[in-house]
């Protein structure tokens, strides 16, 4: 049994969801009001109740959130200005103790992180082991709100105005991570994978120990950049260019192999939008004009790390 | 060969500027029909893998209002003028000094940072403060390559220094695999041979951000061209 579990923190997002949804439906003044409010309902629902509504329920909720984005019917508010002579005014009274809660949070997360998955008391844990980070950072958020209502002295209703508003601006943008997450699945169970680790052991010269590795470092970052996941990619490639040629037929070392492959997937989720928390997303909280900004900042950082994997891993797999 | 149709259509989607969520659901649907499922079912994978990942998206929701809060009250400003007070910092050491501590505790299996969570509140902010401090004011095209950078620090910081002493995810990931397959593979040796790489991300890190405090020295933004 466990106590803390991660889905109580999707129950408090879905809470959050459905005041950001109330917010939009009493804003008159809202460019998108109906189609903003039904769009931000529908997910609360999603977030609060995923675990026990039926999967194709929420495959069909899930298209209509497409479809109401789609045809532009969500958007953020009209927007006055952020005041910043109010804003650096109210950070010269409060002080450097403004920053307190955002220190608390990633402190919480570190200590929480290491210590909380070890309480336990017979059968019943305090957290999953698995989701003891997750839940570290959930408790953290809390804790880092109770201490910044208290620093700023503001009503409780401040927080999930300026909240739902912040939301709002990231808007649909905030599904991509999960909906792309939906396709790479898809993806896999269509066996789109097998088809693309045969083509690329057709096309090359496999049996040159050089080329089996950039075969296999390529195709871990090609095909990373088309799941946006390096985790989806790995199975796949590893079994399709991996294992046959650099491990089997050249004897190299499947440890030293697993690691820089992995590596250099990563490499291909720097420059893919279809890893959108790690690249759109941050764009659109930076309030980037340019929505690629972080790829193409990223671009030569990949480049340099792949190269270096594919070196090392030339240099070592079939010696170690 | 047909199956890679759903490839096609997102990366056409991309191209052409359509709804990312349309083109994404598109793909899906029209792969998951070519693999022979029913419309059904690929309505119940929809939502289960959507589902399955709502962790993807909850630090982000749980961020916001507490990050709402704390910027209304001068979050970023504070941290600028923070950064401002210490006098060797440059937005490239910001960002050095950032990406290092988050390889470190992404090294003992921790993920401490976020973009939602540290690069927007703070660490994007300290780095224009301190550019600020040595430049001035700053362009748009300065500010937008800062923050960028900034971004990157975050991924690379998180993605490259995975489990190298306390195994928890991917290394995890990957010796499952293999048990699966029959290959007999050290979780420690996985875990280890992810060190050299992450030595050297810190130090193509190191060139990137010398890069961008150099263009930032020489007035101008940082070269991005492209149409605006």
């Amino acid at each position: 049994m466990t106590l803390l579990r991660l889905e109580y923190f999707f129950v408090i997002a879905g809470f959050f969801l459905a005041l950001t949804a109330l917010q939009v439906a009493r804003d008159a003044a809202h460019p998108r009001r109906w189609g903003s409010a039904i769009f931000w309902g529908l997910l609360a629902v999603v977030f609060a109740a995923g675990k026990v509504l039926p999967p194709v329920a929420v495959g069909y909720i899930v298209v209509l959130l497409v479809l109401l984005a789609a045809m532009h019917q969500v958007s953020a508010p009209f927007a006055a200005k952020p005041d910043t002579a109010a804003r650096s005014a109210a950070g010269e009274r409060i002080g450097n103790r403004l920053l307190a809660p955002a220190v608390l949070i990633p402190a919480i997360v570190l200590v929480g992180g290491f210590t909380l998955d070890k309480v336990r008391c017979g059968t019943v844990m305090l957290v999953a082991p698995a989701q003891v980070t997750q839940v570290s950072l959930g408790l953290a958020v809390l804790a880092g709100l109770a201490l910044a209502l208290r620093i700023t002295r503001a009503p409780a209703r401040v927080p999930l105005q300026e909240g739902g508003r912040l939301l709002q601006v990231l808007g649909w943008t905030l599904l991509l991570p999960q909906m792309l997450a939906a396709l790479g699945g898809i993806f896999g169970r269509a066996g789109v994978g097998e088809v693309v680790a045969r083509l690329v052991a057709a096309g090359l010269p496999v049996e040159l120990p050089l080329v089996a590795v950039v075969a296999y470092c390529g195709g871990m970052a090609l095909f990373t950049m088309i799941m946006g996941n390096a985790f989806a990619a790995f199975p796949v490639v590893t079994l399709g260019i991996g294992l046959p040629f650099i491990v089997t037929a050249q004897g190299g070392n499947p440890a030293i192999m697993g690691a820089l492959g992995m590596l250099s997937g990563y490499c291909g989720t720097l420059v893919t939008p279809m890893a959108a928390n790690f690249n759109l997303v941050p764009a659109l909280l930076l309030e980037l004009e340019d929505r690629n900004a972080v790829i193409k900042t990223q671009l030569p950082m990949a480049a340099a790390i792949w190269i270096f994997n594919v070196v090392v891993m030339y240099l070592c797999v079939y010696r170690f | 060969m047909i199956k890679l149709t759903g490839i096609l259509l997102v990366a056409l989607g991309f191209a052409l500027r359509l709804n990312t969520l349309l083109s994404v659901l598109a793909a899906g649907v029209v792969t998951g029909l070519i693999a022979g499922f029913s419309f059904e079912a690929i309505m119940r994978m929809l939502g289960e893998f959507f589902i399955d990942n709502r962790f993807m998206t909850l630090p982000v929701i749980l961020m916001m209002p507490v990050i709402g809060l704390l910027e209304k009250h001068g979050l970023q400003e504070r941290a600028a003028v923070l950064i401002k007070q210490a006098g060797a910092a440059t937005a490239g050491r910001v960002l050095l000094l950032y990406q290092a501590i988050r390889e470190g505790t992404s090294m003992l299996g921790l993920n401490v940072g976020g973009h939602a969570s540290m690069v927007r509140p703070l660490i994007a902010p300290m780095a224009e403060g301190a550019a600020q401090a040595q430049h001035g004011e700053l362009s748009a095209a300065a500010t937008a390559a800062i923050r960028a950078q900034a971004a990157a620090a975050e991924n690379t910081g998180n993605f490259f220094a995975d489990d190298i002493l306390v195994a928890v995810g991917p290394v995890l990931l990957m010796k499952g695999f293999f048990d699966s397959v029959g290959v007999e593979v050290k979780l420690m040796h996985l875990a280890w041979w992810g060190l050299p790489t992450a030595l050297w991300v810190l130090g193509v890190g190191w060139w990137r951000y010398r890069a961008l405090d150099r263009k930032l020295a020489a007035g101008g933004a940082p070269a991005r061209k492209g149409p605006p």
